[in-house]
Order: structure tokens, then C-alpha cells, then sequence
């Protein structure tokens, strides 16, 4: 690759560092109004719904790894398992069924 | 306080485990791409350790293969990953204050997956040597791993690479699923962010970045006010 690429990645990292960091900086210290705080609050369960549906369908081309994936996830996690159990419990019931494939 | 802070920064490297984990193929596997689309070991390695974003780095490497021009690929990166804007938005409310170098160098290190797990902690305020720790993992991982796939130029076994295709959503799951149980607000939050997202995404109205974007706004702006009109009647 030629220098072109260099430019483009470094190009890459300020257009994806700068969104990162301007909030964190320019909002330290300030108090925000009381309705754009409860905004702020609910993004996390919100962002986590938009990460998880519908992509979770899609993690592979077989749609049945998605639906099984997505049972196996939900499950453990309603049981009350932790993080770690629920990711690596997922991986194990999807390694089986594709063995078994 | 030499001790706690100790403990904070060993905590977060504990709490990003599951995202190291789960970035594991996803780099062995962009590193391996890197590899058949022409970059060098240290081209792939170093977009990983500069750039640090999964779903920018992949489109990157199909658009260079296409022959795209880096301006065009620079602009789309950024389209991709404005929704960390949000992200930081709302994770400066529950970090605790500290000095603003120091939030710019952890800054970097906000993914989805890296934001996810710290804004979803019980705790009203993260500590900033807890944040550090579990970006840490999460971005070795990715840096590691990328070089590891270029140089070993293979992937892992068949039915391990699509059993572990799963990890992140499961880590997702994992985080979200303890915040729904007993509260109906995290829950239509969730609901409707998800209901809005697959609708951009079935009726192709807004790209992936875009629409995670708005679907999250959506929701986060539609179900407070929802329950700010139900606090007053």
C-alpha cells in the first residue's frame, strides 16, 4: 500500500475519535438540564436494544445460529447467570448445534 | 487509597473480560481479511490500534477492495461511528469528574461493547481507573488479535467461528436482560429501540449507523416523555 493509506487511517481515527471525545471533554464539570439528563440515562437500554435486534438473526448466513443464539442468550440471562456465563454458555449451545449440523 | 485504586483498574479488566473474548474472532478474522485484501501486518495492525472500531475497520477493508477513494472511506467511517457521540453523551453523566486529559485519553476507548458494559453498572459513579481497566482489555484484544490473524493467515475452526459469531450479542443480552427484570421503563426502552431499529434495517430506510443512531434517540427522547406525562396526571 502506498502512502494514501496511511492518510486515509489516520483520517479514519480523527473522524472516529473526535464523536468520542467531545462530549467527555466539553461536558466536564457542566450540569445539564434536567430533562436532556433523563434522556442521557435511558441511552444505554435503548442502544443496547438497536446492538441487539435485529443483528442478533444475522450472525451467521444459517438464520437458526441467530434464533438459536438468541433463545440460548436470553435464557441463561433470565436465569440470573452472569455476563460471562451467558456469553460462553452461548458459544457452547451453538458449538454443539454445529457439530450436530 | 493506593489499595482501592488498585482494585478499580483489576475490577474493569475483570468486567471487560466477556468483551475481549468476544472481539477475539471478530480480529482474527479482520485481521485475516486484511491480509487477503493486500495490507501488510503492520497496515492491519495499526489501522486496529488507531482507529479502534470493529464495524468501521470491515467496511473499510471491502471498500478498499472495491477500489473506493479514501476520502469516500473517511466520511463513511465517520457516518458509521457518530453514534458514539451519543454514547459519550450519555456516559459523561455517570463517569465521575476528573481531569479532562484524562477523559480524552479514555475517550478513545469507547466502543459499543466497552460503552455498554460500563453504562449498564449498578454504581451511580464509574471510576475512572475501573473505565481504563476495562478498556484495556477490550483494545488488547483487538490490537493482539488482529496481528495474530494477518500472521497466522487462517481462521479458527468452522463451527467454533459461527458458535462464536454469538459472544457479543450474548454479552449484549447479559448486560440488559439484569437492568429489565423489575423495571418496565428499561424494558419498553429497550422494546422500542429494537422495534425501530429493525424497521430501518427491514425497510433499508437508514444505513446501520444511522439508524442505531435514531432508533436509540427515538426511544430515549419517545419513553420519557411518556413517563414525564404519566408523573403529572
Amino acid at each position: 500500500m502506498d502512502t494514501w493509506y496511511w492518510w486515509m487511517i489516520i483520517g479514519m481515527a480523527v473522524v472516529t475519535y473526535v464523536p468520542r471525545a467531545i462530549p467527555l471533554t466539553f461536558l466536564e464539570g457542566r450540569e445539564l438540564p434536567r430533562p436532556v439528563q433523563n434522556v442521557l440515562r435511558n441511552i444505554p437500554y435503548a442502544v443496547l436494544g438497536a446492538l441487539i435486534f435485529p443483528a442478533i438473526f444475522f450472525v451467521q448466513e444459517n438464520i437458526w445460529f441467530g434464533i438459536i443464539g438468541a433463545a440460548a442468550a436470553f435464557g441463561l440471562a433470565f436465569s440470573g447467570a452472569n455476563v460471562m456465563v451467558v456469553v460462553l454458555g452461548s458459544i457452547a449451545v451453538l458449538a454443539g448445534f454445529s457439530l450436530l449440523l | 487509597m493506593e489499595e482501592s485504586h488498585r482494585y478499580t483498574f483489576t475490577a474493569g479488566l475483570k468486567a471487560g473480560t466477556s468483551i475481549a473474548i468476544g472481539y477475539f474472532p471478530i480480529a482474527l478474522t479482520f485481521g485475516l481479511l486484511a491480509k487477503t485484501t493486500g495490507l501488510s501486518v503492520i497496515e492491519a495492525t495499526a489501522m486496529s490500534i488507531l482507529v479502534f472500531a470493529g464495524a468501521a475497520q470491515y467496511i473499510s477493508l471491502s471498500l478498499i477492495a472495491a477500489g473506493v477513494s479514501p476520502a469516500v472511506i473517511v466520511i463513511n467511517t465517520f457516518i458509521v461511528n457518530i453514534r458514539h457521540f451519543l454514547m459519550t453523551a450519555s456516559l459523561n453523566e455517570k463517569m465521575e469528574p476528573d481531569a479532562v486529559w484524562k477523559k480524552a485519553l479514555y475517550a478513545f476507548g469507547v466502543t459499543d461493547e466497552t460503552f455498554s458494559v460500563l453504562a449498564t453498572r449498578k454504581e451511580d459513579r464509574i471510576r475512572t481507573p475501573f473505565a481504563a481497566g476495562v478498556i484495556l482489555i477490550a483494545y488488547s484484544s483487538w490490537v493482539i488479535f488482529t496481528a495474530v490473524g494477518h500472521r497466522i493467515g487462517a481462521n479458527l475452526p468452522l463451527f467454533l467461528q459461527a458458535a462464536m459469531s454469538i459472544a457479543l450479542y450474548a454479552m449484549f443480552v447479559g448486560l440488559l436482560v439484569p437492568s429489565m427484570k423489575g423495571n418496565r421503563k428499561v424494558v419498553m426502552l429497550a422494546l422500542t429501540a429494537a422495534l425501530v431499529n429493525s424497521l430501518f434495517y427491514f425497510t433499508g430506510w437508514l444505513s446501520t449507523g444511522w439508524a442505531i443512531l435514531a432508533a436509540t434517540l427515538i426511544s430515549a427522547v419517545f419513553i420519557e416523555y411518556v413517563y414525564a406525562r404519566k408523573g403529572k396526571s
